[in-house]
């Protein structure tokens, strides 16, 4: 069973409004008023997680993060 | 102790440095918490539906279950930081019956096989402190506890007291939200899982241990059940910490401490995470989950500040926001940056300066009530912790319930009842030793 794609999630700790994952990833982060990107936690598109990966990389503070979907353990389920 | 009867918590509170181990035990039987069976207590805690009395209510048998099933030696803190000024529920609770806390915390270290136990109390609480410093040689002497319970002064501040925070503040760090997950029942202090409690909730869970699930449930609401503290505050004419049936009707509680709901210019629920209720529909809740889940209030950490007749809803607002907004921790850009601008904005229309801005005039996005509408959208979910949530959260309400009122001060500027004293007590203000219940 194919797992389900990775979710983005930003570290609000970490994130000094850079900016950059908005440039890399603009459909699927938009700023706010003051620089600071929102995300939605749904999973990624297929074909975007590989632009995601790179946003996530290029972060200067490495507070994009991308995580695991609720794949694993939908497969741990599924071959019970 | 009959199971109708209240109060439950408060039975024996001795105001004049808290009731010692001999009245204590002498009130609430010998029951000691090393004798407890730690599955039979889990099972009574979940049957009696005690739920966290810190503001959040998530189910407590569940919080211990998963604490005790790690690898891991768990950790138990007891929170009696109580960083909302408003609430005096936990300080009073903790200077006043200080065992029945300690009792809770034995039992939880009980049930969930603790190897340690802290006792976080607020640094600006010192006859809690006080209190508790001696209840703790007490049981020393008597050897009442399997774990030494460490006191712990927590700084004051609003976050200071959020779960993260005390890990933090315990690991050796300040008292600011860590980013989650991990989640403190994962790994909390020293890496091990730690289960975190209200001191009310503790409070509660030593009386369960006692007298069981049944007769907790002897009063309050079968969803919501048992008693609960609150802060009554504001146009009452005896303010003061309160124990109440779970269910009881918001009037009833307001018009014994002496005030009257319809003479009223709303209520505070909650505490300034809270919800505003206009009068109305003040007089229709009762103060359980059910009731107040329909209006979209809960009864949070128990302050029920009720707003005179005479004050200004806008006003207060701002205020609260504004003091709301100084208290981030600074970690956050969405809650530095937009909790600022929310509070900014929301005082250019209380004193006139957004004076003739909405309205269809101009631009959509000049009409400074639309933009913070958006802002609490937006901003909602965005820290490491619950702090803007719980902000916006109140914005959101007081434009709700006070629609008009915003309008008007858009419109005309300040009202006549602008300019009075803030009826809550804000720090900053000077307002918590004149408030002090």
């Amino acid at each position: 069973m194919r797992s389900e794609p990775p979710r983005l999630r930003v570290d609000p700790i970490a994130c000094t409004a850079h900016g950059l994952c908005a440039e890399l990833l603009p459909e699927r982060v938009r700023l706010d008023d003051w620089g600071y990107p929102i995300v939605d936690g749904a999973p990624l598109e297929p074909e975007l997680v590989a632009h995601a990966r790179r946003a996530a990389a290029a972060c200067p503070t490495l507070a994009l993060k991308l995580e695991a979907g609720a794949g694993a353990r939908a497969t741990t389920r599924s071959t019970r | 102790m009959s199971a109708a009867a209240l109060p439950r918590l408060l039975a024996g509170a001795d105001p004049h440095g808290g009731a010692t181990l001999r009245a204590h035990l002498d009130r609430h039987g010998l029951a000691a918490p090393t004798e407890v069976d730690p599955k039979w207590l889990v099972a009574e805690v979940e049957r009696a539906g005690l739920r966290g009395r810190g503001g959040a209510a998530f189910p407590t048998a569940t919080k211990l279950a998963v604490v005790g099933h790690g690898r891991r030696r768990p950790v138990v803190v007891a929170n009696g930081s109580e960083g909302e000024p408003a609430s005096a529920k936990d300080a009073t609770l903790l200077a006043q019956v200080p065992h029945l806390v300690l009792d809770g915390l034995a039992l939880a270290v009980v049930a969930t096989g603790a190897g340690s136990a802290h006792l976080c109390v607020a640094a600006g609480a010192p006859a809690a402190r006080d209190a508790l410093a001696a209840a703790l040689a007490e049981r020393a002497a008597a050897g009442r506890d399997a774990v030494a319970a460490e006191l712990v002064a927590v700084p004051d501040g609003y976050v200071s007291g959020e779960e993260s925070a005390l890990v933090h503040l315990l690991n050796g760090g300040r008292a600011v939200p860590t980013a989650v997950p991990p989640r403190p029942f994962e790994r909390g202090v020293g890496g091990r899982p730690t289960l975190i409690q209200n001191v009310e909730t503790l409070a509660h869970v030593a009386l369960i241990a006692r007298h069981g699930a049944d007769w907790h449930r002897a009063i309050g609401t079968p969803h919501d059940p048992g008693s609960a503290l609150v802060t009554l505050r504001g146009a009452v004419a005896r303010p003061g910490v309160r124990e109440i049936a779970l269910g009881t009707s918001l009037e009833s509680l307001v018009a014994h401490g002496g005030g009257e709901l319809a003479r009223s210019r709303g209520v505070l629920l909650g505490g300034y995470f809270g919800t505003w209720l206009d009068p109305t529909e003040a007089r229709r809740v009762t103060l359980d989950a059910e009731s107040l889940r329909t209006r979209g209030a809960s009864l949070g950490c128990g302050v029920v500040a009720v707003l005179p007749a005479d004050a200004c809803p806008v006003a207060e607002t701002v205020r609260i926001v504004r003091w709301l907004a100084g208290e981030s921790a600074g970690q956050c850009g969405p809650c530095v940056f937009g909790l600022a601008a929310i509070a900014d904005a929301l005082e250019q229309v209380a004193d006139g300066r957004a004076r003739g801005r909405g309205f269809g005039r101009g631009r959509r996005g000049d009409d400074p009530l639309a933009r913070v509408r958006r802002w609490c959208g937006e901003v909602a979910g965005r820290g490491a912790c619950r702090h803007p949530d719980g902000a916006v959260r109140l914005v959101a309400s007081a434009l709700k319930t006070f629609d008009a009122d915003f309008e008007d001060h858009l419109r005309n500027g300040p009202c006549g009842a602008c300019a009075r004293p803030s009826s809550f007590p804000l720090p900053q203000f000077g307002g918590a030793l004149e408030a002090a219940a």
